[in-house]
């Protein structure tokens, strides 16, 4: 039993994108605005919805989303473990999962950030004394998320001989489709290859163009049984398959994780594949979470589109772009370029692919993949699917 | 006297053991000159970061034991940019993931000291160096590692 072909997202929504600090309202408003644009693009009314699914601590409490929108009923409220942006399609698989099994007909996976309001990623807590896992990095200057991925990456890449160009070809690739995409931070900002290799590093590998922006924003999908899917306004996308967690001991304290040089899918994606019966030739169009570009590499070779000792061949700018690249990728500008919203915009960009509605369009695309939050844990990935994959 | 020499500026994050000691006997042994880590009395097995149970055997039966403060780099990283307000005006420095292959190949983070543009090679052999820090408020010792 699985939940392929069961459950269908009906509608995405987002609010206008704004960089770090400049949203106009507050953080549960824009959920709030999110939430409704998603139903109104499903054609649902927004009293329909029974739940909500997110992921990563977001702060914006189900209840009161309920309460706020005068919910009849609440039905289903879930937070996915973990922080990043692993929880993304895991987010999407749980408001699934309710929705097969009966615990709601509804349900709303969203995420909302505005961290001018809140304490900012990648900065260092304010306070003089760190314990458990932080004693063990933060006073030897371990302490962003960059500097905590960093050495996974130059493992990596050490490993298996891959070179820089490789990393620069997904900064490339994103900010490429971010042109084309009104809605991207940096619509209007392209990216040229002698513009990243001349930029700083933040922390070796990473230069500034590998790591992901900081933005304000809010994201939201709407899912609904596949039967009900039919008779909504808008083409279903259905779930083929999900899948969550990490590899034996990922989280073993102090960088110990025996599988180090990883971006936690190793024992994921075996899964993913099974459930949906497909593999990487049948995937049309990828979107994978950037925190780090170096991530992305790992986590494609994790799901087998190209071995390690390929990825300086395979990683170029003219196969990741679309329309007619060998695996487009991030296609709407993804974290690096269309908005950090945690990830959730690139479930909305998937969906947007299957109906044919991207900006950077992937010719009758019928498969998409998403990839959430590599090197942490929890990470999660889930495939897409039109009605004719069914 | 001179001011003792840190890798790193003052005003860093200062570890202090857990609340539930997990790791108190790590932060000790840092004090004593001793790199400890876990050792399950049933099973021998080394185990770290600490953790309250042998996830070789499950055994609640770990001690705490002194291992050979040498190893080699399994992964580096050069850090610019400043994350914290102590690092504001310091500069790069290295970030070192040692392995210590005496004691089951468990790894430990650290600074390399020396030269922060130096080339780093994986594979290369360290031995650590510990770094009081008499005078902080609790007096701390940090484990950083040289060529």
């Amino acid at each position: 039993m699985s939940i392929r072909g069961r459950v269908a997202i009906v509608g995405v929504g987002e609010t206008a994108y704004y960089k770090h600090g400049r949203a106009p309202e507050s953080e549960f408003a824009l959920a709030l605005r999110a939430i409704l644009s998603a139903c109104e693009d499903a054609g649902i009314d927004p009293r329909q919805v029974d739940g909500f699914a997110s992921y990563s601590n977001d702060r914006n409490d189900p209840s009161r989303l309920a309460a706020a929108l005068g919910l009849p009923e609440l039905r289903f409220s879930n937070m996915q473990w973990g922080g990043g942006g692993g929880g993304g399609s895991a987010a999407v698989g749980n408001a699934a999962a309710a929705v097969a099994a009966g615990y709601a007909d509804c349900v709303v996976v969203f995420r909302a950030l505005a961290q001018g309001q809140f304490q900012r990623f990648g900065s260092a807590p304010p306070g003089g004394t760190v314990s458990g896992e932080a004693a063990l990095t933060f006073p030897y200057g371990l302490i962003s998320p960059a500097q905590r991925f960093a050495m996974r990456v130059m493992r990596f890449m050490h490993d298996h001989g891959v070179r820089p160009e490789a990393q620069r070809a997904i900064a490339l690739a994103s900010y490429h489709h971010a042109q084309s995409n009104p809605r991207a931070v940096m619509h209007g900002r392209p990216l040229s290859a002698e513009a990243y290799d001349a930029s700083r590093w933040i922390v070796e590998p990473f230069r500034l163009y590998d790591c992901c922006m900081e933005n304000d924003g809010a994201a939201a999908l709407v899912l609904v049984a596949a039967e009900r899917a039919r008779d909504l306004r808008r083409p279903a996308t259905y779930l083929l398959s999900v899948a969550q967690g990490s590899e034996y001991r990922n989280a073993a304290r102090g960088h110990n994780a025996p599988t180090y040089a990883s971006a936690s899918f190793t024992t994921v994606a075996p899964h993913l594949w099974e459930m949906a019966g497909l593999g990487a030739k049948d995937v049309d169009v990828v979107q994978s979470y950037e925190n780090f570009t170096g991530g992305v590499l790992m986590s494609l070779v994790e799901h087998g589109f190209f071995a390690p000792e390929e990825a300086n061949e395979f990683l170029t700018f003219d196969n990741l772009i679309a329309p007619r690249g060998r695996l487009p990728l991030n296609t709407s500008g993804g974290n690096l370029a269309e908005c950090y919203m945690h990830g959730l915009e690139l479930q909305i960009e998937a969906v947007r692919q299957l109906r044919g509605q991207s900006t950077s369009q992937v010719e009758s695309a019928r498969v998409g993949l998403v990839i959430s939050g590599p090197m942490v844990t929890p990470v999660s990935s889930m495939l897409l699917g039109t009605e004719d994959t069914l | 006297m001179s001011a003792p020499a840190f890798v790193l500026p003052p005003g860093m994050p200062r570890p202090v053991p857990e609340a539930d000691q997990l790791d108190a006997p790590y932060w000790e042994g840092t004090r004593a000159g001793e790199l400890r880590v876990q050792r399950c009395r049933a099973c021998r097995g080394f185990q770290w970061g600490p953790e309250w149970i042998c996830h070789r055997c499950l055994a609640f039966d770990l001690e705490w034991v002194a291992v050979a403060p040498r190893g080699r780099v399994y992964s580096w990283e050069r850090a610019w940019h400043p994350v914290h307000p102590a690092l504001r005006e310091h500069g790069p420095y290295v970030v070192v993931l040692v392995e210590l292959p005496e004691a089951g190949h468990v790894r430990m983070i650290g600074n390399l000291m020396g030269d922060p543009m130096q080339e780093v090679t994986i594979g290369a052999s360290v031995e650590a160096v510990f770094e009081p820090h008499d005078d902080a408020t609790p007096p701390f010792t940090l484990v950083q590692w040289k060529r």
